[in-house]
């Protein structure tokens, strides 16, 4: 693997004019009246992108499910409104406050996920997956009791810091730091426990250690996931973070395609900005993924995208290549 | 708190009557799972088919001027028909794919199901009709709804019945063949396809008949009645010793009991509890308490 | 019983090492000595518990009786990563490969203890993760060249034809770095050429990494061509152990083996 910069800075530049694009649109008030609607549908899109790609690291990387990734989410949420709530009015300017309220959201959901993860993955499939739901619950149950997170009822005027540069920012950050983690030993280490794991320790690979890190580092991003949906909402309650909200996220992971990022964006910011673009049909919303899920499971249980990814060099390499084709013809006549 | 004694004795009939609800709901899972060794996430859900089926039913039986219970007939082929639909639609095309699949799709029919009666009948909770006129016995302060009883009976025999049949025909012998080698069934002449349609048509009816008890001790029914009450069953299902007939309805009456004692005493905490509960069986002795251990060949 | 002669202290030492399936005793009294740059086989009919002992060896299972001793230090009860940490490394019967992977990353993953870049410096892609990357992927394709798998790193493990993909088994197996190689089998489906092809990669492993190699086989030409001494297995138990000529001449042997395989001793 040679140290090759190009597709780097390709990517920035790449990323650079998406925001630039979202940023003119919604600066010259192009959807006139429903601009401040659009950008919080995008908002949402780029929380709901961290949460499914982190989502997708236990699924697609470690091969594994997680029915309870809202119990990440939620603690992240939780913990990054109480620390803001806190350090509001000290004179912390806002995008400061943003960013030490969605690391503490990180970190806290981090340590939970090393907390969970440690005695969860020595069970593998159907009962790692329950076991799961039954963490995520006793989370739900214990946000439920406690003062601080309303005691079961909704926990409300938390500061509305996710602005949608903010989010954008953030969860570009977000997908490259995952990314850089799979495309390092540490993807690849983990890629070869859920092909084979008594393979994997039979090459000197320490199963567990590599289990609980990547679980670990995806129940962080859901964490900060869950700061961005806590500092946009303003308000929430536990249910929300219910087995119904893990189940969706599953499925979006599942649908997009488990393993790729680009599958993982895509179906993240698609079936996110579904329910409120098909507000009217909104009860139909979760009968229609069920039936794709299913759908998908038949057809295509690789999910529509594999382990594709998009890769913007690779579009430019093609480009170029076309038109040299087309100037070659050219000559040729 | 104190406990008094009549504190107590109430507890126990409250746990034994959820306890048997959910031990029927269990055995129902278990026996799936004992033959295709899969969750059915779907299970809970059709418990709640079956609910909204009596929700149906029930009126139409009384006008009939037939006893209300009779209703569960209906139910029982109305959910049997709806497992097999499901085993033949979703499950077995995705068998073959790997056990990844199969939980994603029974998640996914767990979903459909859940979110199609939400479209059917609305989001409004229902109220089932009253289904049986057993009296209250009171004494020492305590209450004894009968009807408890009859869920403790219905439990225990539905177990009986199954446990034999498992045992003792040759269908539920074959049944018995397919988890333990499905190639091997096959050269005996076992048509799998067929055993795991009749399997799933057995699990569906006995939802049926733990929604009737369901319904007869809390009437309301909502279409997201069905995953909580499911995965709870299937914790309880655990508890005894997945696959194990008897098993669950150990499981189930030790989860009601303990569900009922702890929401006595600290009732913000009593679903922690259960949870907890699995966590621990699956870490410490997952085959449950009357499971037995297997290993993975290398 | 026959020891390693003098001096070298052998690397793998086991004594009385066996385990029991619950009723059933799968090994019992296992004892084996191989010294530095030794080749033992481990032969016997099938079932005799061969790859258990070789499973026992990895940490994959538990004995349940004795103990068994890498360069003096005590094994049992360790992990399977930290046996390999140590120095045993091993292929396996049945191939398991990590199919959906590149030839040259089944190789790589072998190496990710040398790897001396942690997760700040991954996720930063410093120059010091880029020179770690370098570094494996200059000796995983040096690997790939001894087991006769050059050019291949890119293609995907599992569209390797049978005999490559044993191959790359060992090659992974090497990445370890270990001191004593487990083979499972390694001829196991291969045609005569391949199977020439495997003794030359063996015999040149062990002269250029100086590793003592444990070897089941079935394939008898082989074992008999390669193996400075055999241990022989029937029902778990050893019924023979000495050079090629005297196991093939144990009466003993021969009955375990009578009318069971083609390829008689």
């Amino acid at each position: 693997m040679r140290k090759n910069i190009v597709p780097y800075i390709t990517n920035l530049i790449g990323v650079l004019l998406i925001f630039a694009v979202f940023s003119l649109l919604f600066g010259l008030k192009v959807f006139g009246k429903s601009t401040l609607y659009f950008e919080g549908i995008c908002t949402t899109a780029c929380y709901t992108i961290v949460m499914v790609t982190s989502l997708n690291l236990i699924v697609g990387c470690m091969g594994e499910f997680s029915l309870g990734h809202a119990g990440f989410v939620s603690v992240g949420a939780y913990t990054s409104a109480i620390v803001s709530n806190s350090l509001s009015g000290k004179g912390i300017p806002d995008f400061g406050l943003f960013l030490i309220a969605i690391l503490a959201g990180g970190i806290a959901a981090g340590i939970m996920g090393i907390l969970v993860g440690v005695p969860a993955l020595r069970l593998r499939g159907d009962y790692l997956a329950i076991v799961t739901v039954a963490f995520a619950e006793i989370i739900r149950v214990c946000f439920c009791n406690f003062p601080i997170t309303g005691g079961g009822k909704t926990m409300s005027g938390i500061l509305k810091l996710s602005s949608f540069s903010r989010s954008f920012w953030v969860m570009v950050v977000c997908v490259t730091v995952m990314y850089m983690f799979v495309r390092s030993r540490y993807g690849r280490t983990v890629k070869a426990i859920r092909e084979d794991y008594i393979a994997a320790a039979a090459s000197n690979i320490n199963v567990t250690y590599y289990k609980v890190l990547t679980f670990t580092v995806a129940a962080f991003f859901a964490g900060i996931g869950g700061a961005m949906y806590a500092h946009y909402m303003t308000a929430m309650i536990p249910t929300n973070f219910n087995f119904m909200y893990s189940a969706e996220l599953l499925s979006e992971v599942i649908i997009g395609g488990a393993g790729s990022l680009t599958g993982a964006i895509l179906g993240a910011s698609f079936l996110s900005s579904l329910p409120e673009v098909m507000r009217q049909f909104s009860q139909y919303r979760m009968l229609a993924y069920s039936v794709v899920l299913v759908l998908v499971m038949i057809f295509r249980p690789v999910g529509i995208f594999d382990t594709w990814e998009f890769s913007l060099t690779r579009l430019i390499r093609k480009c170029a290549g076309w038109f040299g084709a087309a100037g070659k013809t050219k000559e040729g006549k | 708190m104190a406990m008094t004694f009549s504190l107590f004795i109430q507890g126990l009939i409250n746990g034994l009557n959820q306890g048997a609800i959910y031990a029927l709901i269990a055995l129902g899972y278990t026996m799936v799972y004992g033959i295709i060794r899969m969750i059915n996430f779907a299970h809970g859900d059709f418990i709640m088919i079956g609910s909204y089926t009596l929700f149906y039913t029930i009126p139409l039986m009384v006008r009939a001027g037939m006893p209300a219970w009779l209703a569960v007939f209906i139910a029982v082929i109305v959910c049997a028909v709806v497992g097999v639909l499901v085993e033949i639609i979703a499950y077995r095309p995705v068998r073959k794919a790997g056990p990844m699949s199969a939980l994603i799709t029974a998640l996914a029919m767990s979903l459909f199901l859940e979110n199609l009666a939400m479209v059917l009948f609305g989001a409004k909770p229902h109220n089932v009709p009253a289904l049986f006129t057993l009296p209250t016995v009171k004494f020492f302060g305590v209450s004894l709804p009968l009807n408890v009883l009859l869920t403790i009976l219905i439990g225990l025999l539905m177990m009986i019945f199954l446990q034999i049949f498992v045992k003792k025909t040759r269908l539920g012998k074959a049944m018995r063949a397919v988890p333990q080698d499905r190639d091997a069934a096959v050269l005996y002449g076992v048509n799998v396809n067929f055993i795991i349609t009749v399997t799933f048509a057995i699990g569906s009816a006995l939802a049926a008949v733990a929604a009737l008890m369901y319904c007869s001790t809390y009437p309301r029914v909502t279409n997201d009645m069905g995953s909580m009450m499911g995965i709870k069953a299937f914790i309880a299902a655990v508890l005894g010793g997945i696959g194990v007939i008897p098993g669950a309805m150990l499981g189930g009456i030790l989860i009601g009991l303990i569900e009922i004692f702890v929401k006595l005493f600290a009732p913000g905490w009593y679903e922690a509890v259960t949870y907890g509960l699995l966590i621990v069986i699956l870490l410490v002795k997952p085959s449950g308490i009357l499971g037995k251990n297997a290993g993975e060949k290398v | 019983m026959t020891t390693a002669n003098n001096a070298p202290a052998p690397v793998l030492t086991a004594k009385n090492l066996g385990i029991q399936f619950g009723g059933l005793k799968a090994v019992s009294d296992f004892n084996i000595e191989i010294g530095p740059s030794e080749l033992l086989g481990l032969i016997g009919p099938n079932g005799a518990g061969k790859t258990t002992v070789f499973n026992m060896l990895t940490g994959v299972y538990r004995p349940t009786e004795g103990s068994f001793y890498l360069n003096g230090e005590r094994m049992n009860g360790k992990k399977t990563h930290q046996i390999v940490d140590a120095g045993i490394a091993r292929t396996f019967q049945n191939i398991r490969l990590f199919k959906k992977m590149s030839v040259l990353d089944n190789v790589k993953v072998a190496m990710s203890r040398e790897l001396k870049y942690g997760l700040p410096q991954a996720i930063f892609r410093t120059p010091g993760y880029w020179r770690e990357e370098a570094k494996i992927t200059a000796r995983a394709e040096e690997l790939l060249d001894i087991v006769h798998l050059t050019g291949k790193g890119e293609m995907n493990a599992d569209n390797l034809p049978y005999g490559q993909q044993r191959r790359l088994e060992i090659a992974r197996a090497l990445a370890t770095d270990m001191k004593l190689l487990l083979l499972d089998e390694p001829a196991a489906g291969m045609n005569p050429t391949e199977t020439e092809e495997l003794l030359d990669i063996i015999h040149f492993i062990r002269s250029e990494f100086k590793i003592s190699v444990l070897l089941i086989e079935h394939d008898m030409s082989l074992v008999m061509k390669i193996c400075e001494r055999i241990q022989v297995l029937d029902f778990g138990t050893t019924i023979a152990s000495g050079t090629p000529a005297e196991v093939a001449n144990n009466p003993k042997v021969i009955e375990a083996y009578l009318g069971k395989d083609d390829e008689e001793v």
